[in-house]
């Protein structure tokens, strides 16, 4: 009886540290959806303290703090869409890691695309007037007659 | 020297024009999309009188400066002479922004240094500071009567900033 009882005191002890888990809130589908969204939303914006890193990344305060009205708006319902309109009122295009396309960011999205083409342009017209000049020019009958005899190991001159 | 040689130099010398003007330009200025805009409204307590609030919307009417400062700020101690002078000239109210400091390391800091706000407000968790796009300290913005945002310092206020941008402009936003 002394055994059990030791043996049931072992096992509650053992198993004490699961109950300390048990007081905390199972994450629901929900939280984990939120969860993710928020991850997302945070890649998706530059700090910009140290400016070359997203707000998931920085340990800024500034992020921190972003982070924070990021997890708070997704808890109070509002869109991903509304949460970057709400950061790009506040510090601008700049937030963004993905510029927005307008006119003011044509160059950045076309150029590119535009010197790719202007390179193609480049050589396609190089590589016509490589051909038009390329063909060998046309020798006459002496010339031919001194080239062979030149290709015969004969230095074209006939000293001998 | 032909024509066809000039081309990329013309290219080479554009390219190094725009990389050189890109160097004397301060990559940690974003501009701030918040002017031209009504300034974001908040009510927040006072740091020497608790019980009473300030905003804005109180401010109506007049040119005003709001300086977001901190004790914790470094750069804050560099402007902060500009400042002290400013506020004893009273050409304008200046408001400050005590972001995310502790109030008793805020009254200490101007009880030190000098006082140059009209009133300090406590924006203890830096949300208000986020409303007006703060994203380090110092920064100053210039508000007009009519409440709109129409200029932001980042950064320190120096004598040149002071001189030639922030004074001409708060003269002529009061002629208004």
């Amino acid at each position: 009886m002394k055994r059990l009882a030791f043996v049931l005191l072992v096992a509650v002890i053992a198993l004490s540290p699961l109950m300390l888990f048990a007081a905390d809130a199972v994450p629901t589908e929900k939280d984990a959806v939120a969860a993710s969204r928020a991850v997302k939303l945070s890649e998706k914006l530059r700090c910009l303290v140290c400016q070359n890193q997203t707000i998931a990344d920085s340990n800024a305060e500034l992020a921190q703090d972003l982070r924070r009205q990021i997890h708070e708006q997704i808890a109070a319902g509002r869109s991903d869409d509304e949460i970057v309109d709400y950061m790009v009122a506040r510090y601008g295009d700049f937030v963004l890691y993905q510029p927005p396309v307008k006119p003011t960011t044509f160059l950045l999205w076309a150029g590119p695309a535009l010197l790719l083409l202007f390179g193609f342009a480049v050589l396609a017209r190089t590589l016509s007037t490589r051909r038009t000049q390329g063909e060998a020019p046309s020798l006459t009958a002496e010339e031919h007659e001194r080239a062979a005899r030149l290709l015969a190991g004969n230095n074209g001159t006939e000293r001998s | 020297m032909s024509k066809k040689l000039l081309i990329p130099l013309a290219v080479f010398v554009v390219l190094c024009a725009f990389l050189l003007v890109g160097l004397w330009r301060d990559p940690r200025e974003v501009p701030s999309p918040l002017i031209g805009k009504p300034a974001p409204a908040f009510t927040l307590a006072q740091l020497h009188e608790p019980a009473k609030t300030l905003g804005p919307a109180d401010l109506k009417g007049q040119v005003w400066l709001l300086n977001v400062w901190a004790s914790w700020c470094v750069s804050c101690r560099e402007e902060h002479p500009l400042l002290v002078e400013l506020g004893k000239s009273k050409v304008v109210p200046i408001v400050g922004l005590n972001y995310k400091d502790e109030s008793a390391a805020g009254k200490r800091w101007l009880a030190q240094n000098g006082d140059p706000y009209n009133v300090s407000v406590i924006d203890r968790d830096g949300r208000v500071g986020i409303d007006w796009g703060v994203y380090g300290v110092p920064e100053t913005f210039v508000v007009d009567k009519v409440g709109t945002i129409r200029y932001k310092q980042i950064g320190p206020i120096t004598a040149e900033a002071l001189e030639k941008k922030i004074l001409p402009l708060i003269r002529e936003l009061q002629k208004s």
